[in-house]
């Protein structure tokens, strides 16, 4: 039996597939004389999730920031929802962001608002949303990440997975048609991040939500691109061995401020590049 | 630890590039109150926690910085017989110099840290990038309302500050000189002219403005985790209080200057 679809699902945007996202052309970065990011380009289709990888300080981080605007590249174009980022002022980037949700690494929830307060956080800004339609889309962020009970807490009285599940619900309440999350599952036990990962699958097969996804965890980015999200089931299910390409999933690798790879799973697998046959074994 | 070593040149462009910064946010912090959104909600909240806040301590400050402004001149006038004098001295002293300046000082070492500690906190937990990623403008809903809230409440602060001071003289000139209460509020009240209150009130105007915009200009910028944290909070705090008193010497200088006195 399927689930009928929620009143959430029903007011996500569905786009055709094919379109571009989020695109980056020749960027590059440095911070004082260190070259972060050198002549980037690559491309997020929409609904996909494409997940980055790199060793630390290889500018995954950045990477992210840099497509939200929080971060102006040297050189080189980035364009988000078709609209150029680096050709925007901090005030027209305010109205974009409002289409773009980001999970920060640490959550970075205000620590002076309670979770309610939090996940409400945009509402609130833009100020034309009635506290009883604030409450219900609250409820309905925070039943989908199955954090209801915590509504009235302070992010200090969480636990470290629970503050990066409140920080997803923040962050999908008003539907954004772009996701970026920074290591979602990094310092997280195994159980916790397996929770994550099914929340980010969730929101890629059921909303069609375009994805740029940090981690260091090769098996996150192996489960995502082996899974899909059974509604009937409300859980996390592996796709049968012929089916594995077709979620929409990516993997890109950054070494020495460059991309060394950017494909599906099947790319990833018969690639004879050294380095990347060693990253992931 | 290894000290790093900096180059002339750099540490110019470093000291340059922070008065850039510190500009700015203090241009945008005027500039923001021009254009909508506007947190109202954040400025009474902000003015709550400085103004009420800082009540207790700006009176017993007030208060018994008057009352030893009385004591100090009172033992200098009797010497030549003008004790009669001191609440004319108490009055000048505390409503053109010591209310503004103490007020000012004291609500630097409570709230310029107060703000710098608070707004770094939120920059090295990614709080502030999280904000500008929700599509609000941290200057607009951290900065402005802590710069209007804290130049509106110093200047009430002052006042009351100016009044207790007047009333511990009062009170030391009567316990220690035997000066009548009733000539005391009079030569107070009466030495008084436009330009003294003038003077008096337009510092903590500008004191207020130096507060807020070097706490949160030393929050914004601060880098580091716990330990930037803690610097910021040090710095917004002398920093601030060598404003104060730097900015004082020159009010008193140009409102000398064109008034005369």
């Amino acid at each position: 039996m399927s689930t009928p679809p929620s009143a959430l699902e029903k007011r996500i945007h569905d786009k055709p597939t094919g379109e571009i996202t989020v695109k980056f052309e020749d960027v590059s970065i440095a911070f004082e004389d260190k070259v972060v990011l050198d002549r980037i380009s690559f491309e997020l289709v929409h609904g996909e999730t494409k997940a980055i990888f790199g060793v630390a300080g290889s500018g995954k981080s950045t990477l992210l920031k840099l497509a939200l605007g929080l971060l102006r590249p040297d050189s080189g174009r980035i364009f988000v929802l078709g609209e150029e980022v680096t050709a925007m002022t901090e005030d027209q980037l305010f109205e974009l962001r409002r289409r773009v949700g980001i999970v920060f690494q640490e959550s970075a929830l205000f620590d002076s608002l309670t979770v309610r307060e939090n996940v409400a956080f945009r509402l609130y800004e833009e100020g034309k949303v009635s506290e009883e339609e604030i409450d219900e889309r609250v409820r309905e962020a925070l039943s989908f990440v199955e954090l209801e009970h915590t509504v009235d807490l302070y992010p200090s009285e969480l636990s470290g997975g629970m503050r990066r599940r409140v920080s997803i619900a923040r962050t999908i309440i008003t539907h954004p048609e772009v996701l970026l999350y920074d290591s979602p599952t990094g310092g997280l036990d195994p159980v916790t991040s397996n929770t994550i990962i099914e929340l980010v699958v969730k929101q890629r097969d059921m909303y069609k939500i375009s994805a740029l996804l940090v981690t260091h965890r090769l098996q996150d980015a192996f489960t995502m691109a082996t899974h899909y999200f059974d509604r009937a089931e409300n859980k996390m299910t592996p796709l049968p061995p012929h089916a594995r390409t077709e979620v929409p999933f990516s993997f890109l690798i950054l070494r020495d401020a460059h991309i060394i790879f950017d494909g599906d799973l099947q790319e990833i697998r018969e690639t004879r590049d050294e380095y990347i046959r060693e990253y992931i074994s | 630890m290894d000290i790093e070593l900096i180059s002339p040149s750099d540490w110019l462009k470093q000291q340059i590039k922070s008065v850039q910064d510190y500009t700015l946010i203090a241009v945008r912090s005027i500039t923001n109150l021009f254009t909508a959104p506007r947190y109202l909600a954040d400025t009474t909240q902000q003015a709550d926690l400085i103004g009420w806040g800082s009540l207790p301590i700006i009176a017993l400050t007030g208060f018994f910085t008057g009352a030893a402004l009385a004591q100090n001149s009172g033992s200098t006038l009797q010497r030549f017989g003008s004790v009669t004098l001191i609440g004319q001295l108490v009055s000048l002293g505390m409503v053109r110099e010591l209310g503004p300046v103490i007020t000012g000082l004291m609500v630097a070492g409570r709230n310029a840290s107060g703000m710098a500690s608070e707004l770094g906190s939120m920059v090295v937990t990614e709080q502030i990038d999280a904000m500008r990623a929700l599509g609000t403008d941290p200057m607009r809903k951290l900065v402005t309302p802590r710069v209007v809230s804290t130049v509106t409440m110093l200047f009430f602060l002052t006042i009351i500050a100016d009044a207790l001071g007047l009333a511990g003289g009062g009170v030391a000139s009567s316990l220690f000189f035997g000066v009548d209460s009733h000539q005391y509020w009079s030569t107070a009240w009466q030495i008084l002219v436009f330009q003294d209150v003038f003077m008096g009130l337009a510092k903590p105007v500008l004191f207020g403005f130096i507060i807020a915009t070097v706490g949160c200009y030393y929050g914004i910028t601060a880098r580091g985790g716990t330990q930037g944290v803690g610097r910021a909070t040090t710095q917004a705090v002398v920093a601030s209080s060598i404003l104060i008193i730097t900015v004082d010497f020159f009010v008193t200088r140009l409102s000398m200057t064109l008034f005369g006195q």
